[in-house]
């Protein structure tokens, strides 16, 4: 029992709450969910070192013993990205504070956030499957919301069309729960994977697991189910794209780690061999999209796709090497595809469009916004010693050592693309010569902190690595031995 | 009992799906909230349609009623119903904004090439 772990729940929660009350004072608003996010982190840090030194922690709510209520785990994986997702958070709110229109701010866009953070938080705090619904539908409603705020065509068009797909995919995790209910009589996650264990995973529930990698392949755009997310993401402002790169897929990939290597880990030839398919064929359909795009916005978000791919691929491939390899890529990820968009929205600040092809020579005004870049596209592609080094490093060996040869090659083959497709914004629209019709706005002061905050992090958290392995094998270890998390849900 | 609610499901799965294939956005409003209520239904049906008392500590009764399965529906149709009136609002102003409910009309991205 740790009441700790509630704490990066209830802070964004009342904190969005009170926000609500001042939504025509922004200064308030601005220093409150400030306050609110660096209260995050610190609380963040506190639990990270807490499951460090002892353990897995746990929260049963309500003195409910597990399984009938409702607990939250903190498990180091969970943590890690709890921190992570606290840090995106603030940057988002210090990138939002230069970029966001009065307009947006008044209409409760602050809340908003808080809300989102709450909601991924949640989401990666529960023990619980059906908590975890719950949860996905805070962070969705406050993505509906964020998605259509400000209201222009292109957005409302857009954001009918990713409420359609949450909507239905919410009904589908519906679905999929009442089957799962009916089958073992639990929702408790610690005590499913007991019970399946027990029981053994039939047919039945090898289908049910099918149907909840489709629901978070979904929210996560796994190879066929990311039709919908180049569209949805490119319509709300840079930062909003961020929250949403950075955490929302993210929650849909952490769903199918969690799922995958605590509940439905006995049938990997059949269940992490589709995974292992499904994630080759994102990398290489992420990979292609972003190559061929000319739009600067499309091509990062398309780059989400492919590291979506990657991780899953350190799922599927399930050895020590490719667990910690994706428990590194998934925080590295996070951060850089933070800075990135943020990045982009700079980049748009400055020239007043996302095509490629209407601006050129940014270097020479804004050397440093060019020089970020270039640092976040070597991160991006993994070159040493940035943050994407390790994890790729990992996760191709774990790959080998699994016998995945042809996916583990489309790993590496897709990193020179990634490294490609990121560069080409920076030849194209810093090298050359300078247009400058294009360039007409004054420089982004405020934009350039929380970018240059997120790529410290990234090349710290590269360097560092030496410091991070005890964090991260922990998370991974949990994640191998499934009973470890259930001893300390179920303490048995 | 089972198999009868389990064809009611099947039904309004069929008709949810069959609504949200159409053109017309309100229809696939509708076909969202269908679809809502037969996985409601099916969480009834999965937990077992058994009869028995209230599930309160001072019964001494034979069998209880599940009351886990109550639960999740009334949390599931709380947000259904806070998902489809936000959806509502928003076809009507994509409406007022975009002058089109056809969903033919709303696709592509015309911003970009």
């Amino acid at each position: 029992m740790n009441n700790l772990i509630i704490l990066p729940i209830v802070i964004p929660l009342l904190m969005g709450i009170i926000l609500i009350f001042f939504n025509k004072q922004i200064k308030v608003q601005k220093w409150l969910s400030a306050i609110a996010s660096l209260a995050s982190i610190i609380v963040s840090i506190v639990i990270v070192h807490t499951v460090h030194v002892e353990g897995i922690q746990t929260l049963e709510i309500g003195n409910w013993a597990p399984p009938y209520g409702v607990v939250l785990v903190a498990d180091m994986y969970a943590s890690l990205l709890v921190l992570t997702t606290a840090i995106i958070g603030f940057t988002s709110l210090l990138f939002a504070f230069s970029s966001t229109t009065i307009e947006r701010e008044k209409f409760y866009f602050y809340p908003a956030v808080q809300f989102l953070l709450l909601g991924v938080t949640g989401a990666f705090l529960t023990g619980d499957i059906f908590n975890l619904f719950v949860f996905f539908e805070v962070m969705l409603m406050s993505s509906y919301m964020l998605i259509v705020l400000g209201s222009s065509k292109n957005q409302l068009r857009e954001s009918l069309k990713y409420i359609l797909v949450n909507v239905i995919s919410s009904a589908l995790f519906v679905i999929a729960v009442a089957y799962l209910y009916a089958l073992t009589g639990t929702l408790n996650m610690a005590d499913l994977s007991v019970r399946i264990a027990e029981m053994g995973q039939s047919g039945l529930l090898t289908v049910i697991a099918i149907l909840f990698l489709v629901i978070f392949g979904l929210k996560g755009a796994i190879f066929p189910l990311y039709f919908w997310l180049p569209g949805s993401y490119q319509a709300p402002p840079a930062v909003v794209t961020a929250l949403f790169g950075a955490l929302l897929t993210k929650v849909g990939v952490y769903s199918i780690t969690r799922v995958f290597t605590l509940i439905f880990y006995h049938e990997p030839s059949f269940t992490h061999e589709i995974l292992a398919w499904l994630a080759a064929l994102t990398i290489i359909f992420g990979v292609i999209g972003a190559i061929a795009y000319w739009d600067i916005k499309k091509i990062v978000i398309y780059n989400i796709i492919t590291a979506v791919g990657v991780i899953l691929f350190g799922v599927a491939a399930n050895t020590q090497n490719a667990i910690e390899g994706s428990v590194y890529y998934l925080v590295h990820d996070m951060i850089i595809k933070g800075a990135l968009f943020f990045l982009v929205g700079a980049i748009i600040a400055v020239t007043g469009t996302s095509n490629l092809r209407k601006f050129s020579g940014l270097i020479a005004s804004h050397p440093f916004l060019g020089w970020m870049l270039f640092i976040a596209s070597l991160s991006l592609a993994g070159i040493p010693p940035l943050s994407g080094f390790v994890g790729k490093l990992k996760i191709i060996q774990g790959g080998f050592e699994a016998g995945e040869y042809t996916i583990s090659f489309v790993v590496l083959l897709s990193s020179l693309l990634v490294l490609y497709s990121v560069m080409k914004i920076f030849i194209h629209g810093f090298w050359g010569e300078p247009n400058k019709e294009a360039i007409t706005q004054t420089s982004p002061k405020g934009l350039l902190l929380p970018i240059a905050l997120l790529l410290a992090l990234s090349v710290a958290y590269g360097f560092g690595v030496e410091f991070l392995s005890p964090y991260i094998s922990q998370a991974a270890d949990t994640l191998l031995d499934p009973s470890i998390y259930i001893q300390a849900v179920l303490k048995e | 009992m089972e198999v009868l609610m389990s064809i009611v499901v099947g039904v309004l799965f069929s008709a949810a799906v069959y609504l949200m294939l159409s053109k017309s956005l309100l229809r696939i409003i509708i076909g969202t909230g269908l679809l809502s209520h037969g996985a409601h239904l099916l969480i009834l049906t999965m937990g077992g349609l058994k009869k028995g008392a209230a599930p309160l500590l001072g019964e001494h009764a034979e069998v209880y009623v599940d009351p886990l399965p109550q639960a999740l529906i009334l949390t599931a149709i709380v947000i259904s119903f806070g998902v489809t009136s936000f959806f509502l609002v928003l076809a009507y102003r994509s409406y007022q904004e975009l002058g089109t409910d056809d969903m033919d009309q709303l696709r592509g991205n015309d911003q970009y090439e």
